[in-house]
């Protein structure tokens, strides 16, 4: 066994590495990486992000591009020339698109903020242990992951309570995923009773304590779990296609599975397409872009947070 | 209630041990009742309303501990409401699987229910001699087998890639960059494999152009498993890499520099302390793939089954949509959701009791 240096300055490779990508402190009893281990490492990394990116870009690039390029390339354009927002300016100009677009967007707010508040509330007043009911109403959550009532009944009761052809169809089904609701008590749980208890010698209830100390300490966990209830109305086309059956209410899901899925051109634009000014390609592609911009926006800013969020939760269960 | 019924006592701060004579006298109305509720291993809370009752024992009568919990009641409410009626309430509605349910007797489904005739377990022997859904079991578990073996170890490995990168800004990016298809939609996922491997994709036009053959991979009904397992790891590999992560942040340094002094290179080090540290969550990860081994992307599949065909395409679930929303026969698309949930329970309780027996936790306690 070698020695290992005694301290990191002692590395001479360490020294010269400076600025953001730099190393992080390395433990003095770890050997240097051989120069075949870092390249193995650095190609795994490199094409699991390429795999997740190139697709990406074709996307991107492809509904920036003019019907000409796309044409020039044989359909596959790897470096933009002549970038167009033409396919975009048609899209969203007050057509089908634009329409479904908003809807996604409304039902996302109402959904996400329906979503946020019943969870938060649930969570906090489970939180508390040793409160009446807690322990049978917890049970009751926790049972449902075990099991669901399927399909069809869930299907029925939807019709049975009138929600059929109305927003509420795709909200209430599915307002709340019981594993966020674990997620979030279980970070509520984490918060020291001392801070919550004084605060309720000085005469604060329950909502003033989850509103004035419990919520600006668990940005972290609200952040994520937003992220996710906001992600899942937004993805969100199977309960449209149930219980929608109004082509005029359809969110941007069901309307990109019609345009892409099925390849008809979107509503008024066909006319575009047909004269040869617009590419259905690009069309289609912008569509898609459309979908994917919020999420690839929105996610990487709560990131950071994804581990903390998942370990309260998911581990500790 | 509209009166208080605060004790003249006051209780000691742990409600389980201690007591409150029940009497409540005092009808004053206006006392607030703060009966701290218990917390494990929690000493003194505050003590409002008196004295301390020392030395009575007892419990908490209900009436104090509903009004002292009533704000907590009340927030539950809600997620509790709707979770009974949208997760318990439609469990009654199962019974349409032992019907000749007729959606078209009455505009209302629970009236509907009520006046179809019963047909007892007729639909499950329909269900059990139709070779249509044990094709559909049967592609359910081939490709639940090969979504085991060819997605399962995938985050697991680039779990440990990333572990080893110690330059913090290298594992920041491509951590992003690995959890990001998790947050697209199906419908995106699909899209947008299509448009690049599709008969109609980038790719296959290309090739066409340039005079060789076309391809559709999304229609071919031979590649359809492991194009929808690609598709997956596509999507979830990445995001599947948090929990191990997780897992591997928990692991004492201690551990690794006591092996490093033992001699152990990095190699002996990922055996003996690594993995050995991943177990306990690999286990856990595996008793719930088993428990849903049933349901292997719904949304996935029924949005390719059209192209692919039911043959290739056709799983449980969408056997359960196909025959009930589409066929509107939903007293036999019923007893196949019944069977698919039953069976499910089962491998649930089996898997946990095998991960039991290995010494695992799984996923509830013995």
């Amino acid at each position: 066994m070698t020695t290992p240096p005694a301290e990191p300055a002692a590395n001479p490779r360490a020294a010269v590495r400076t600025g953001p990508w730099a190393a992080g402190p390395r433990p003095v009893w770890e050997e240097e990486p051989s120069r075949a281990g870092l390249a193995g490492k650095g190609i795994v990394l490199a094409g699991a992000c390429l795999a997740v990116l190139f697709p990406l870009w074709i996307v991107l690039v492809t509904s920036l591009s003019s019907k000409q390029t796309i044409q020039e390339a044989g359909g596959l354009v790897l470096i933009p020339r002549g970038i167009t927002f033409i396919a975009y300016q048609e899209l969203l100009s007050g057509g089908q698109v634009t329409r479904a677009a908003l809807i996604s967007v409304a039902v996302t707010l109402v959904g996400t903020a329906f979503s946020m508040t019943v969870s938060v509330l649930g969570a906090y007043g489970l939180s508390r242990s040793g409160s009446l009911g807690h322990r049978w109403m917890l049970m009751l959550l926790l049972a449902t992951m075990f099991f669901g009532a399927g399909l069809i009944p869930t299907y029925l009761l939807v019709q049975t309570l009138g929600l059929t052809d109305t927003y509420l169809a795709l909200i209430l089904p599915s307002a709340v995923s019981i594993f966020n609701i674990l997620v979030l008590r279980g970070f509520f749980m984490g918060i020291s009773a001392e801070l919550t208890d004084s605060a309720r010698i000085d005469g604060a209830g329950d909502l003033r304590i989850l509103w004035t100390i419990v919520l600006p300490l668990s940005r972290a966990v609200i952040a994520v779990i937003t992220l996710f209830y906001a992600v899942g109305y937004w993805s969100a086309w199977f309960n449209a296609s149930l219980y929608l059956s109004d082509q005029d209410m359809m969110p941007l899901q069901n309307v990109m599975i019609q345009l892409v899925q099925k390849q008809e051109p979107p509503v008024g634009l066909g006319q575009a397409i047909r004269a040869g000014e617009l590419s259905q390609l690009a069309v289609q592609m912008a569509v898609m872009v459309i979908a994917l911009l919020p999420v690839a926006v929105l996610s990487p800013f709560v990131q950071k947070h994804f581990k903390k969020g998942m370990l309260t939760g998911a581990v500790k269960g | 209630m509209s009166h208080s019924t605060a004790p003249g006592t006051a209780r000691t701060p742990d409600d389980k041990s201690n007591e409150d004579s029940g009497s409540d006298g005092s009808d004053d109305g206006s006392v607030d009742v703060r009966v701290p509720r218990a917390r494990a291993g929690r000493g003194a809370g505050p003590v409002a309303g008196g004295a301390a009752a020392a030395g009575v024992t007892g419990r908490v009568p209900l009436r104090v501990r509903l009004r002292r919990d009533r704000v907590l009641i009340l927030m539950t409410l809600p997620v509790v409401l709707l979770v009974l009626v949208f997760n318990y309430l439609p469990i009654l509605g199962n019974v349409v699987a032992f019907q000749d349910y007729d959606p078209y007797i009455s505009d209302n489904g629970v009236v509907s229910i009520l006046n179809s005739p019963w047909v007892g377990v007729e639909q499950f022997q329909r269900l059990f001699a139709d070779s249509a859904f044990w094709d559909a079991v049967a592609n359910t578990l081939v490709l639940f087998i090969i979504q085991l073996v060819l997605f399962f170890p995938i985050p697991i490995l680039l779990a440990l890639v990333i572990n080893s990168v110690i330059r913090p800004r290298v594992r920041a990016v491509a951590q992003a960059v690995l959890y990001l298809p998790h947050f697209f939609s199906w419908v995106l996922v699909i899209t947008v494999f299509q448009q690049i491997f599709g008969g109609a994709g980038i790719i296959a036009q290309n090739l066409r152009q340039r005079g060789y053959e076309g391809f559709d991979l999304m229609t071919d009904p031979e590649v359809f498993k492991f194009l929808v397992t690609f598709e997956g790891v596509w999507k979830d590999a990445g995001w599947g890499i948090i929990v191990f992560l997780a897992a591997l942040t928990s692991v004492s340094p201690d551990l690794y520099e006591a092996a490093a002094m033992d001699g152990a290179n990095r190699w002996r080090r990922m055996w003996h302390v690594t993995l050995p540290a991943l177990r306990p969550v690999i286990a856990l990860l595996l008793v719930l793939r088993v428990g849903d081994a049933l349901t292997v992307g719904f949304e996935q599949i029924l949005l390719q089954r059209d192209a692919v065909g039911p043959g290739a395409a056709e799983v449980l679930d969408t056997y359960v949509w196909w025959n009930g929303v589409r066929n509107q026969d939903f007293s036999y698309a019923a007893a196949a959701g019944i069977v698919k949930g039953v069976v499910s329970l089962g491998l649930v309780l089996a898997a946990n009791k095998i991960a039991h027996l290995m010494g695992e936790q799984g996923v509830y306690k013995k």
